[in-house]
């Protein structure tokens, strides 16, 4: 039999197929807000399923979509690795500094008066992608995949209280960034 | 409780994830504070506007293959294993040899294409992609399909007979553009996908079940049918026999 046996059982095959395939789309959709390139996102994703099939025989839980976002973290923190090497972007979790920045350095700045307007998805999704990591990651696992904050933390591996922090500081962030752009009000 | 504590607690108190005692203390602090009170409406009406906007992406086709071809296909052993059998010099006759392998080949490329179905169907109920074109109108639908298809698959309103048109969508099946008309039967979804065929005989309906779901696929006038739902099979019979009865109706 060929060395690596295991990949080669089609029932074992199946099983994941009709397991992990549903979930296509929000893997690739959360590779596209973490990687913020369609080409890689493609990549990563079928790496995903690669690395997930292979370790399809240990799975034991949780439920497969953050067990597949988790293994797509990993993934893409090597293509960050890879892009710290060749590029200037910072990769990888904050620098402890940004992420005990407190709230009130943007807050205040935000009028109680002003209403949030409406905005097409388009522009919503390019003010999401404008978020730094990790805010952008945790935004996108708990608003467009609507995990818990139990599961966030689990696939992130930061405890709750992190995740809780990260959310409003995205959030906060997104406010601004959306009031920012908005006419004042006449 | 300060606003330094609320600021970070009114987002577990947006996202359901506050118990009883937390969520009041939020709440009372939010009905004194402005500030907090502006923060919270904000926020819960970001939520809204995120959760109504769908900002998902749709996993391109091209991606979908690569990661179906990388798995073992369950299907090749068998058909290697049959293959196997005749090399192994069966006593079976090379003619009756040929018809069953034609016979095998036919077979694996049909369950292949069932199974394309069903996943185009799981696919349209689970990107919130369900319809490219929204409405109740057959004339509506039907020029929509118009240049993005070789061929213009019939749309037919069956609202009258309890199934209600609610759209339509280009979708891939077999590497191929197909149409896809989109009904609804109380909660359940129909996807009527249309795709074009070589041949011009008329295959009468029937019926397979695959993962739950039943496929009922007729071919009629150079066209191939497959209609997928998880309703029942004779429900499902129901709308193949309206449809086709319409479609009669509408040539003549």
């Amino acid at each position: 039999m060929p060395v690596n046996a295991a990949n080669d059982d089609p029932e074992k095959a199946r099983r994941f197929r009709d397991a992990a395939l549903p979930h296509l789309d929000d893997v690739y959709t959360l590779a596209r807000y973490l990687l913020r390139d369609a080409s890689d996102a493609e990549d990563a994703v079928q790496e995903c399923y690669l690395r997930a099939l292979k370790h399809f025989d240990s799975y034991r839980g949780p439920a497969m979509k953050p067990w597949l976002f988790a293994i797509l973290r990993n993934v893409c923190r090597a293509e960050y690795a890879r892009r710290a090497s060749s590029a200037t972007e910072t990769i990888d979790d904050v620098p402890e500094k940004a992420e005990q920045t407190p709230l009130w350095s943007e807050a205040p700045e935000t009028p109680e008066n002003q209403i949030l307007r409406a905005r097409d998805a388009s522009a919503i999704r390019r003010l999401v992608s404008a978020l730094a990591e990790p805010f952008r990651e945790t935004f996108v696992l708990r608003e467009i995949q609507n995990l818990s904050y139990r599961e966030i933390a689990d696939i992130a591996e930061v405890p709750v209280g992190t995740v809780m922090s990260r959310l409003a500081r995205a959030r906060a962030m997104l406010r601004s960034a959306w009031l920012a752009e908005q006419e004042p009000p006449k | 409780m300060t606003c330094d504590e609320a600021e970070i607690l009114l987002h577990a108190l947006i996202d359901g994830e506050l118990d009883a005692g937390h969520a009041r203390e939020v709440e009372d602090h939010v009905a004194g504070c402005p500030r907090c009170a502006a923060a919270l409406r904000d926020y819960r009406e970001m939520s809204k506007a995120v959760a109504g906007a769908d900002l998902r992406y749709k996993a391109p086709l091209e991606l979908r293959r690569r990661i179906e071809a990388s798995l073992p296909q369950a299907k090749v052993p068998s058909r290697r294993a049959v293959l196997r059998g005749f090399a192994m010099g069966s006593a079976v006759s090379a003619i009756a040899a040929t018809g069953l392998v034609a016979i095998v080949l036919r077979h694996d490329d049909e369950s292949r294409i069932t199974s394309e179905i069903v996943s185009a169907h799981l696919r349209s109920l689970q990107a919130g992609h369900l319809t490219d074109v929204l409405s109740t109108d057959q004339h509506t639908v039907k020029p929509w399909f118009n240049g993005r298809l070789d061929v213009a698959p019939p749309v037919i309103d069956l609202t009258a007979r309890g199934f209600t048109l609610i759209g339509g969508r280009l979708d891939y099946v077999d590497a191929r553009p197909v149409g896809a008309i989109v009904y609804r039967r109380r909660l359940h979804t129909i996807n009527l996908f249309v795709a074009q065929t070589a041949s011009t005989e008329t295959r009468t309906a029937r019926t397979e079940t695959f993962q739950g779901f039943n496929i009922r696929s007729w071919s009629e006038g150079g066209l191939n049918y497959w209609a997928v739902s998880d309703i029942a099979a004779d429900e499902l019979a129901e709308f193949s026999e309206k449809f086709q009865a319409a479609m009669k109706t509408s040539a003549g």
